[in-house]
């Protein structure tokens, strides 16, 4: 008898897994009444948004969007629903990169290093972040691989992680020139050092990789694996994109004519003077990724810091993002960062781009995320007001349908104010359990 | 009000009346007068006027009111905008001292080579010319309460300046304000062979302290003896903390975590001195006692980090409006950077400590009127009313909107800049 029941019971358990399992796939919600800021299109100023699973089925005004008989409807009126903020510069998990052996460590992966624990990936989403580039710092010529996360709740860093189709992580090189990096040897004391010890070490990836061609796949022509001219060579067949720090004119010139030399895909990072030398950067089709200060100086590279770069930027065409460079800036106040680029001129629907599509395309993630658009995964950001108001707050974060930041619950709550224990370490969550959760609206 | 600056104006004064205004044209707008419009004029010292004018002549303000009622002097400059504020006051800031550059060579906010030197002043580093307050003041800050930094156990003294003026004498509005103060881990001894010196450790950098004060009481006594032969050498460093003892000078004591700052409280009680708490990152946790001592705050830039295990982990938006709620006086500050950003801008953290749980006029009597009083200024700057100087800061909106742009700034009647910014 007891052995018939628990017959039964398994059964009725294992039944219910596929259901459940088919039930979080495909359930369906409806924000309903929210203005909603798509980017890269106009905004729509009472919309519909509907996830399906994980993505985003549909958007569009409330009269164009029909809602399913079996979606759960959340109205959304007087709120502001846009994208997922992208963060291409990001410091947040406390990760490392390359060591004090040398200038140039490209095959140190920042992902071995990352607290998945830390506080800071909590705070991220306070502040609307769903998606990070997580970086080494800028103390090396190549100080690693960066890598792309999404912030899914997460019990490890590989829960986090955007994979490319053969299932590898995807990352960037991060690699600087100008102070940072000038120190005692073995580093270079010099900018024309800096740059010389680079050339070097690509033209050496370019003979490894030559070897490779040249083997046409005979183990015995091989060279042994260098995995240090491994990543250089990702570099080279623009399979991972550089990530440079540059703040002076003309350290971003010289990113400019490097990358000319070896024809390697870059994105020029904080570009403190970028406003100096706007339409060498547009004529070589370089992005920039910019970081807004409250005041210029704190190092000689960022003396001639202005709020115009991303104004002076957008004017002369060149695709721009913003980054916090947490905890350089706040990731909590990464919306404020756009607000100030406005407030110094860049338009406002670039500056909304600038936080979420124009740094996807850096990441090579656009076909993912950056907008609202039927199909892209369904990370967005609910907001009490409009989006560049120092009185805005974000109310809700959903990463591929799943709520993951609540400002009505205590905890997260703590993380976005602040106060008593708001930087410590925190018990990872599981990435996959639980149903896709969807509260109330304020 | 220092000697110098009056002194200026008794200058412009003069030379209009001999009629070689237009040879010093750049120096006489000091005497112009002036008349800015608002379409809300927040005083600071009343209710708001909505559809404002504040009349200016010779640095001061001479009327305030609505423009239908106030007498408006004919042909005078006129500035408008949609608010007109005070010009904003800082009230804790190391701009002037430590550099935008941050380099060796313009670094003077802090003397690593002995734990205690009150005798440091201000205004013997203060570099008018400091790029930083260009900065600023294009804001619309116009005073700054700066000196040396938090950073170790006694620091040195800390001014108020106006941000005009190309010498730190023009500048002054106070030459001595407070006596800076470092209580917790920022205040043990750094640089060379620093594990050989004190303060190691929190207790001993109050035992420090405490035995300071003890010497500089005994020194104002003696200094005091019938029998000259028996009184001390004169001892700069115990002159500066027997002016602290005297009540003359506050002890400005840094402290953020709650051990710190409630050893400031006990410093306060045992040594009948005035203590300003300064950043006080976890008053929260302490505003019962905070408000029982009579102790006013200069809370920390609400966009402070956290950092993770450092003096400020537990920061939060919010502080100030607990300790407001709480009935603390308070005020915002800037406070000091080191690094990039090498300094933040009042307004911005007001606007943010206005988002989260200050009202509108509160927030901007953190960075007015409120922070003039806890400086000791409020005499002459924090307000919009006859006969305070003509410091005023005008905006394009509420200004604490991000994209909100500071339209006009007027320092003692002097039109510093029309760029909106």
């Amino acid at each position: 008898m007891v052995q018939t029941l628990w017959a039964i019971g398994l059964a009725v358990a294992f039944a219910c897994v596929p259901a459940l399992a088919a039930r979080a796939a495909d359930s369906c919600t409806a924000f309903v009444g929210a203005r909603l800021i798509p980017v890269g299109q106009p905004e729509i100023a009472a919309g519909t948004l509907l996830i399906r699973g994980g993505t985003i089925a549909a958007v569009g005004p409330v009269d164009a969007v029909s809602i399913p008989a079996d979606a759960t409807r959340v109205d959304a009126g007087g709120l502001v629903i846009m994208p997922g903020l992208v963060d291409t510069h990001s410091h947040v998990g406390g990760g490392q990169g390359g060591d004090a052996s040398g200038p140039v460590q490209p095959d140190v992966r920042i992902l071995d290093s990352i607290n998945i624990h830390d506080a800071g990936f909590r705070k991220c989403l306070a502040g609307g972040l769903t998606t990070l580039n997580i970086m080494p710092g800028s103390g090396h010529l190549a100080s690693g691989q960066t890598v792309y996360v999404k912030l899914r709740k997460a019990h490890t860093i590989d829960d986090i992680l955007y994979r490319d189709a053969g299932g590898r992580p995807l990352g960037g090189l991060k690699m600087a020139n100008g102070t940072n990096s000038q120190l005692d040897p073995p580093f270079p004391g010099t900018r024309g050092k800096s740059a010389a010890v680079v050339r070097q070490k690509f033209v050496k990836a370019l003979a490894y990789r030559d070897k490779i061609v040249n083997a046409a796949g005979d183990a015995e022509k091989l060279p042994d694996r260098d995995l240090e001219l491994e990543a250089l060579v990702d570099v080279l067949e623009k399979r991972k994109i550089v990530h440079h720090h540059c703040h002076r004119a003309d350290d971003i010139i010289t990113v400019l004519r490097l990358r000319e030399e070896f024809g390697f895909d870059a994105v020029l990072h904080h570009v403190s003077e970028a406003w100096k030398v706007a339409p060498e950067i547009a004529k070589a089709g370089v992005g920039c990724s910019v970081i807004v200060l409250d005041s210029p100086g704190g190092k000689i590279e960022a003396a001639d810091f202005s709020l115009v770069t991303g104004a002076v930027l957008e004017e002369a065409g060149v695709p721009c993002a913003i980054h916090t460079d947490d905890p350089v800036t706040d990731s909590r106040l990464f919306l404020r960062t756009a607000a100030l680029a406005v407030r110094a001129g860049m338009t406002r629907g670039k500056a909304l781009e600038a936080l979420t599509l124009a740094g996807a395309k850096m990441l090579g993630l656009h076909d993912r995320i950056g907008s609202l658009e039927v199909g892209k995964d369904a990370d967005l950001v609910v907001l009490s007001g409009d989006p560049l108001s120092t009185h805005t707050k974000v109310l809700q974060a959903y990463v591929e349908g799943r709520k993951v930041f609540d400002r009505d619950d205590p905890e997260d709550r703590l993380f976005a104010v602040g106060g008593f224990g708001a930087s410590r370490d925190q018990r990872a969550e599981s990435c996959c359990n639980g149903p896709t959760t969807v509260g109330a609206m304020r | 009000m220092s000697s110098g600056r009056r002194d200026i104006h008794l200058e412009h004064l003069a030379a209009a009346a001999v009629g070689v205004c237009l040879a010093w044209a750049s120096l006489c707008r000091g005497a112009e007068t002036l008349v800015v419009r608002g379409d809300v004029v927040h005083t600071m010292a009343g209710p708001a006027i909505t559809a404002g004018v504040v009349v200016v002549e010779g640095g001061k303000i001479r009327a305030v009111g609505p423009a239908a009622t106030t007498p408006i002097p004919p042909n005078a400059r006129e500035l408008r905008g949609a608010i007109v504020t005070p010009g904003l006051v800082d009230a804790h800031s190391v701009v002037g001292l430590s550099g935008y550059l941050n380099q060796p060579q313009d670094q003077d906010q802090l003397d690593p080579v002995e734990a205690i030197q009150p005798e440091l002043r201000a205004i013997d580093a203060y570099n008018p010319q400091e790029r930083l307050i260009e900065w600023l003041r294009g804001f619309g800050v116009t005073t700054i309460h700066t000196g040396h930094a938090p950073g170790a156990l006694v620091s040195g003294q800390t001014m108020v300046v106006k941000l005009a003026g190309t010498t730190a004498d023009a500048a002054v509005l106070r030459p001595v304000a407070m006596v800076a103060a470092t209580l917790g881990d920022s205040a043990r001894a750094t640089g060379d062979g620093a594990e050989k010196k004190s303060p190691g450790t929190r207790s001993k950098a109050v035992a420090m302290l405490r035995a300071e004060f003890v010497k500089a009481r005994e020194y104002a006594r003696k200094r005091q003896l019938a029998d000259e032969s028996k009184r001390p050498d004169p001892d700069l460093r115990l002159e500066a903390l027997g002016k602290v003892l005297a009540r003359d000078w506050p002890l400005l004591v840094t402290a953020d975590r709650a051990t710190d700052i409630a050893s400031a409280l006990r410093l306060a009680a045992e040594f009948e001195i005035r203590v300003v708490l300064d950043s006080a990152a976890e008053a929260y946790l302490l505003a019962d006692q905070i408000k029982a001592a009579g102790v006013p705050v200069i809370v920390h830039p609400t966009m402070r980090r956290a950092g993770g295990g450092g003096e400020t982990e537990n920061v939060s938006f919010e502080t100030a409006a607990t300790l407001q709620k709480a009935g603390i006086p308070i005020a915002l500050q800037s406070g000091y950077e080191s690094y990039v950003p090498k300094t933040r801008v009042v307004l911005f953290e007001a606007g943010l400590a206005a988002a989260h749980g200050l009202s509108f006029s509160q927030a901007l009597a953190a960075i007015t009127i409120d922070a003039a009083k806890i400086i000791g200024v409020a005499d002459h700057v924090g307000s919009l009313e006859v006969g305070k100087d003509a410091d005023i800061a005008i905006f394009d909106g509420d200004p604490f909107e991000y994209t909100t742009h500071c339209t006009g700034v007027v320092i003692d009647g002097q039109v510093m800049s029309t760029e909106p910014r």
